[in-house]
């Protein structure tokens, strides 16, 4: 049941990133990619991760993906003719690299032995709260430290001068 | 349980694959390449979230909360850099920013 749930949010994920790449608007690009978080954050739920599936949907489709659509509507960049998109050409790079990428993963998964695989464990909130603030408290105010320090940036950058 | 931690890693690396392709085509609009950014870093995140549910610790949900801060702060900045040179240029093609000095 899980593992046919996780295939076809494997696949949703997939097809929505390759459509946000490919897209010719960069507002449908976010929305694709949205969709495509969406599907990611039910992955993280499957894995046992339901914190980590909540802040996704919250901070990436909720916030980042917002400030995107939001600077593309404020700086009037949704029309396709305004925005370059690149030519064929410009394709042939990625599509060497993903090639590589996909082909050494087919190796690797052809020469794969199926092994008896552990069972997933998912983690409590309790377990996850405990580890965050005991163990790793000092990355906490690191990490806050550098959120001030984005949003002292960002303010510096965006005032009128 | 019975999702194998093999396919969660090919899955990750095919989305960093379409990510970093993402970054490399569109290099001429700088939003598209913050968007390949993102889709690389949350690449990185469904890794440690199968290796953390698969060995039962918590350390990788930890990492990528952690990641989830920093992509936030990057993006913050990297928006901010995108309106200042839109303001001065009228335009987000990496061509146009081409010489130190404005």
């Amino acid at each position: 049941m899980e593992a046919t749930l996780f295939y076809i949010l494997a696949l949703v994920t997939l097809v929505g990133t390759g459509f946000a790449i490919t897209a010719r608007q960069a507002v449908r690009a976010i929305v694709y990619l949205v969709n495509s978080f969406f599907a990611l954050a039910l992955i993280f739920y499957l894995l046992g991760a339901p914190l980590v599936a909540a802040f996704e949907v919250i901070i990436y489709a909720g916030a980042i993906m917002v400030l995107f659509l939001f600077v593309i509507m404020m700086l009037d960049l949704g029309h396709p003719e305004r925005m370059k998109s690149p030519r064929l050409v410009d394709w042939i790079p990625a599509l060497v690299l993903v090639l590589v990428t996909a082909a050494s993963v087919g190796v690797l998964a052809a020469q794969h032995h199926a092994q008896p695989l552990a069972a997933f464990h998912g983690i409590s909130v309790r377990q996850f709260s405990q580890t965050l603030f005991q163990r790793y408290g000092v990355a906490v105010e690191l990490v806050s430290l550098q959120l001030l320090f984005a949003l002292v940036g960002a303010i510096y950058l965006g005032r009128r001068r | 349980m019975t999702i194998p931690l093999f396919h969660v890693l090919i899955l990750a690396a095919l989305l960093f694959a379409m990510g970093l392709a993402c970054t490399i085509a569109w290099r001429a609009n700088v939003i598209m390449m913050l968007i390949g950014i993102e889709i690389m870093l949350n690449a990185v995140m469904l890794t440690l979230v199968g290796g953390s549910s698969q060995w039962g610790m918590a350390d990788g949900q930890i990492f990528s909360l952690m990641l989830m801060a920093l992509t936030s702060s990057e993006v913050s900045l990297a928006l901010a850099m995108v309106v200042y040179l839109h303001r001065r240029r009228q335009s987000v093609d990496t061509d146009d920013f081409n010489s130190m000095k404005g």
